[in-house]
């Protein structure tokens, strides 16, 4: 069953207030694009699943936000009624091109869905991901030397976090890992601010830059991902170049911001928190457990659907072409989900959290981001056991909805480090 | 202690495989593929614990053993 792109009509509400301009009102105004909710948005969600559990917001045309994890996984389980072809909420409803969205299997619903994520699976399975520890931990330690050797007062989210999963997600593409650069400002003008960027030159297209890598690997084939999508056979014909380009945009998209993200939170935690780094330094097994209830606590990801069919979310009516925000992370925040729900537990062992999605699109490099954050915590946390904020208030979260710090000044402590710094 | 899975409800979260790798392996597809099924030794109770638990689908259950 395939849906036409014509039944979501334009209607942002002129009355409404314009997106990203500051709120007073979470429960009926709410604007995850703020910063305000970039600065607060655990606490937003704390509220809001006490006191509306399903709020709405004039802006974007119309949105909801549950805060629930019962309703968060009904929805992300419902493909019948919820659509993905839009995943990220923006003041217009995209003209999307159906069956497959502009970045598949992402924005795909069933049955094409089915079709482009299994062309994938294999390149991330735990097994296939696996080969990449190595080279990936050996990236992670040289960074940090690097970073050490300008002083002890290091920005951990620009200088560490945000080079890691650049470098290994060009490393499977296939494609300069010195154009993270340029990768991060086609992100942050897709995810962070959607439709708020004004316009923007064709050559600066993400979509320009993808079809030169994608004529580059065409002309000289080599071993990985790009080659192996343009390789690709399905009864004897390719994929279509916009499914080829879709397909690595989304590659590119969703495991950068992400990861990044996910690491920031986790130094920003330990950062702050000594007695889990002592745990982890001395029982590094711990880490297994650690990862998870990173991933639970500061989950960084929010999706969203686009409602297909008049549905209800709890109780609460929702019509056809209404966004609905899709916020993971405040399901893993829900104490009807999780034990002592409000509280970093190091060694959590029940921990269901929906990090990284439910349901058919549960994230593609799950296994991958998982990988990069053990890394990159392990290896910092070898070479800097101790370390604190150096200041909390030059801590920036971003807006949107990937969700971490994007500045995280931090001030490394013991080594000669400490003399040098303390007393200033 | 008995352990069920259901593959119909698993998605490849492949927690199970993280944390319980004698009770599940992992096919190419990254969907688990119980290597135990039905009545479990004791010594496999707690991995089984830990893997139901953790299991965001509540594709494995497990059943009686000490609560
Ligand atoms: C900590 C890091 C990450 C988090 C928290 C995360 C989170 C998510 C979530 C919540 C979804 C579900 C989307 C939905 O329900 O609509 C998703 C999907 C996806 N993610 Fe990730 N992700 C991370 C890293 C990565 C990485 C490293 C990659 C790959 C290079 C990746 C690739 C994908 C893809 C391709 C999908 C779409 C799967 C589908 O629709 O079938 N993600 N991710
Ligand atoms: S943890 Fe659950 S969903 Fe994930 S692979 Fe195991 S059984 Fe499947």
């Amino acid at each position: 069953m395939t849906r036409g792109p014509a039944v979501y009509a334009a209607v942002v509400n002129d009355d409404a207030p314009r997106s990203g301009s500051p709120v007073t009102d979470w429960s009926t105004d709410f604007d995850h694009t703020t910063e305000g909710w970039a600065a607060a948005a655990p606490a937003i969600w704390d509220e809001l699943r006490v006191t509306c559990p399903v709020a709405h917001s004039e802006r974007f045309g119309g949105t909801w936000l549950p805060t629930r994890h019962a309703d968060v996984a009904a929805i992300a389980h419902d493909t019948e009624h919820y659509t993905s072809n839009s995943v990220i909420v923006a003041d217009f409803r995209p003209d999307v091109p159906a069956p497959m969205g502009f970045a598949p299997p992402i924005t795909s619903d069933p049955p094409f869905h089915e079709f482009a994520r299994r062309l994938l699976l294999p390149a991330f399975s735990p097994k296939a991901i696996a080969v990449l520890e190595k080279p990936a931990r050996e990236f992670c330690g040289q960074l940090i030397d690097e970073l050490l050797a300008t002083g002890p007062v290091v920005d951990a989210a620009t200088g560490y976090a945000q080079h890691i999963p650049v470098r290994v997600i060009a490393h499977l593409l296939g494609v300069p890992a010195e154009d993270g650069d340029r990768f991060r400002t086609f992100i942050h003008r897709i995810v962070e601010r959607p439709g708020q960027a004004g316009p923007v030159a064709e050559e600066d297209l993400l979509t320009t830059y993808l079809f030169r890598v994608v004529e580059e690997h065409r002309q000289s084939p080599r071993d990985d991902l790009v080659s192996y999508l343009i390789g690709l056979e399905v009864d004897g014909h390719p994929l279509s170049d916009e499914h080829v380009i879709g397909t690595i945009a989304l590659l590119l998209i969703a495991g950068i911001d992400t990861t990044w993200s996910a690491i920031g939170a986790s130094l920003w935690h330990l950062a702050r928190h000594p007695e889990d780094r002592a745990r982890l330094v001395a029982d590094p097994e711990v880490m297994t457990f650690a990862v998870e209830e990173f991933l639970r606590f500061y989950a960084p990801v929010t999706m969203a659907r686009i409602v297909a069919e008049d549905t209800e979310i709890g109780d609460c009516p929702v019509a056809a072409g209404d966004w609905v925000l899709l916020p993971f992370p405040a399901a893993n925040r829900d104490p009807a989900a999780f034990e002592e729900a409000g509280r970093f537990i190091v060694d959590r062992q029940r921990n269901r959290h929906a990090a990284f999605g439910l349901g058919i699109h549960r994230c593609l490099g799950s296994n991958l981001a998982r990988l990069e954050l053990r890394i990159a915590l392990e290896e910092w946390l070898k070479r800097v056991p101790d370390f604190e904020l150096s200041d909390p208030d030059g801590v920036r979260w971003s807006t949107g909805q990937v969700r971490g710090p994007r500045t995280l000044p931090v001030r490394v402590l013991g080594r000669e480090a400490r003399d040098v710094t303390r007393e200033g | 202690m008995r352990i069920e899975f259901d593959r119909d409800a698993c998605v490849g979260h492949n927690r199970c495989y993280l944390l319980a790798p004698a009770l599940f392996d992992v096919d190419d597809e990254g969907y688990a593929v119980p290597l135990v099924g039905g009545e479990l030794p004791v010594e496999l109770e707690a991995a089984a614990r830990l893997a139901a638990d953790n299991c965001p689908e509540f594709a494995i259950t497990i059943e009686g053993g000490d609560a």
